[in-house]
């Protein structure tokens, strides 16, 4: 499968990617390319200039800023889970970064790109969801930062602006001692969630004093769950307060039939999703 | 469309060619280069058959164009022989413990499974199924695989090659 034709921009400064991405026509980005290049190969994306952000240094790296860790929107899967930062203050992020596609493809894929590409199936946008990420972009009209919550409106639809560019990722770490997983049910290694949902808790007295929960790819969007971990806040997880959180999440589901699944189905795995990221977020948490 | 000019190091040697943007890295190396050991098995970034090592990464080069590798130091198949011409540790394992039958996931699987020992010199049976997990063989059932790949990591480490008991 050859993709249709395009031209190719290598620019070597976010201002010049800025540049190119306003006045060309029909441009766009090109980060990792593994959800992109497929997408051109099946004539489903056919941009006729893609300018490829790998020539900017100013997009790579992850970094400390007070308590907020900063990651670089062209910073990739591989290298987040090379991270000692990343493994210190987000382990959650590597965890998910292991259940995404295989290793060939996280040695490509960008955070950027699987946070900006809009897929209801991507693992990383629920989990930024979660962790309360805001993403910071930059156009033509300046830099501006949108909440990861925001930041999704529909499947590829999002609060980016034709031309802009996600730059980077600031989330605040979490408290030492947090609990954290994401459970993700999938067919087999390189498939998108059948069903998967984020935790992040911490916990006080054997209560869960805060709770997030995200869901991945059981509606048009990541999905924060926001009655579900209300549902726990308070409680010591006991199996009635897991059932209400599974529940409450289940109620904002609607996910679609496909291969993986009709639609009960997976929304009675993304039930048993929460449960599972629950029980194992409260084990983890110190 | 206009060609772009390229070049690349490949298996050592600066190669170069005139390339549409949109020819994709695999095409490049089968057919600028001549270069067939790197296969294509699904197209559509699944299976690993094309599996190149690219600046110290495991590249499915279906998923890549080759404007973008411009400048990169690649290595294939044709390259993984010693430079004497005898088998590289990979190779003589895959051979000794048939490691392949009909042979079309072969290189992809030595090139991913080259960059895992260089990552990880002594990798657990697990991590060697985890790290071949970006690539698909119809016929061995992988046993055989992940018996060539101890048997590299063990003649790269120095110490003999014990099969596992079934
Ligand atoms: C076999 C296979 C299995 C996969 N399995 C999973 C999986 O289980 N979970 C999962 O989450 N993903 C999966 N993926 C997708 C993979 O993680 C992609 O790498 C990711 O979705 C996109 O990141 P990228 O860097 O490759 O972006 P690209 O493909 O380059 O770009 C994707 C889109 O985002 C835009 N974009 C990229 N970067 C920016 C930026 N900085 N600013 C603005 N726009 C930008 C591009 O223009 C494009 O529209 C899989 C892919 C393959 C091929
Ligand atoms: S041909 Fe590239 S992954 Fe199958
Ligand atoms: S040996 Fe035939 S596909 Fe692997």
């Amino acid at each position: 499968m050859i993709p249709g034709q395009f031209s190719y921009h290598r620019p070597a400064s976010l201002a010049e990617a800025v540049n190119l991405l306003a006045t060309l026509e029909d441009a766009r980005p090109l980060a990792g390319g593994h959800s992109l290049i497929p997408m051109m190969k099946l004539r489903l994306a056919t941009p006729e200039n893609l300018i490829d952000l790998h020539g900017i240094d100013a997009l790579k790296g992850v970094r400390r800023d007070g308590g907020n860790i900063i990651i670089g929107a062209m910073t990739t899967q591989h290298e987040l889970l090379a991270s000692d930062i990343i493994a210190t203050a987000l382990p959650v992020l590597q965890e998910t970064s292991l259940v995404i596609a295989d290793p060939q493809v996280r040695y490509m894929g960008t955070v950027g790109g699987n946070v900006a590409n809009g897929d209801p199936g991507n693992d990383m946008p629920a989990l930024m969801m979660t962790l309360g990420a805001i993403y910071n972009v930059e156009g033509k009209g300046g830099a501006r930062s949108i909440a990861a919550t925001d930041f999704y409106q529909g499947a590829y639809f999002t609060a980016l602006e034709p031309g802009e560019i996600l730059t980077s990722i600031s989330i605040a770490a979490p408290p030492a001692g947090h609990g954290y997983a994401y459970e993700k049910l999938k067919r087999k290694i390189g498939d998108y969630a059948t069903a998967a949902a984020a935790v992040v808790l911490t916990m006080s007295g054997g209560k869960v004093a805060t709770c997030r929960i995200g869901l991945t790819n059981l509606s048009e969007t990541a999905l924060l769950a926001v009655a579900a971990a209300q549902a726990v806040i308070g409680t010591s997880l006991d199996d009635a307060a897991l059932k209400a959180a599974a529940a409450a999440a289940e109620a904002i589901m609607s996910p679609a039939g496909d291969g993986r699944g009709p639609p009960e189905y997976r929304r009675y795995v993304g039930g048993v999703m929460v449960t599972r990221a629950l029980q194992r977020a409260a084990q983890r948490a110190k | 469309m206009a060609k772009t000019h390229v070049t690349m190091k490949v298996n050592g040697a600066e190669v170069e060619g005139l390339v549409e943007p949109r020819t994709l890295l695999v095409h490049f190396i089968r057919e600028n280069l001549q270069m067939t050991g790197t296969h294509i098995g699904c197209d559509t970034t699944h299976c690993g058959a094309c599996t190149v090592d690219l600046n110290g990464m495991s590249v499915k080069s279906c998923t890549m164009f080759a404007v973008q590798a411009a400048g990169a130091d690649i290595t294939t198949i044709e390259g993984m022989a010693n430079p004497d011409g005898t088998l590289s540790a990979l190779q003589e394992g895959f051979r000794m413990m048939h490691g392949l039958q009909c042979g079309f996931c072969t290189p992809g699987m030595i090139l991913r499974a080259h960059r895992l020992l260089k990552e990880n010199a002594n990798p657990t049976e697990e991590e060697i199924r985890f790290g071949i997990a970006g690539n698909l063989c119809r016929c061995t059932g992988y046993q055989n695989i992940v018996k060539a790949i101890q048997y590299a990591a063990a003649k790269i480490n120095g110490v003999e090659f014990q099969e596992a008991a079934e």
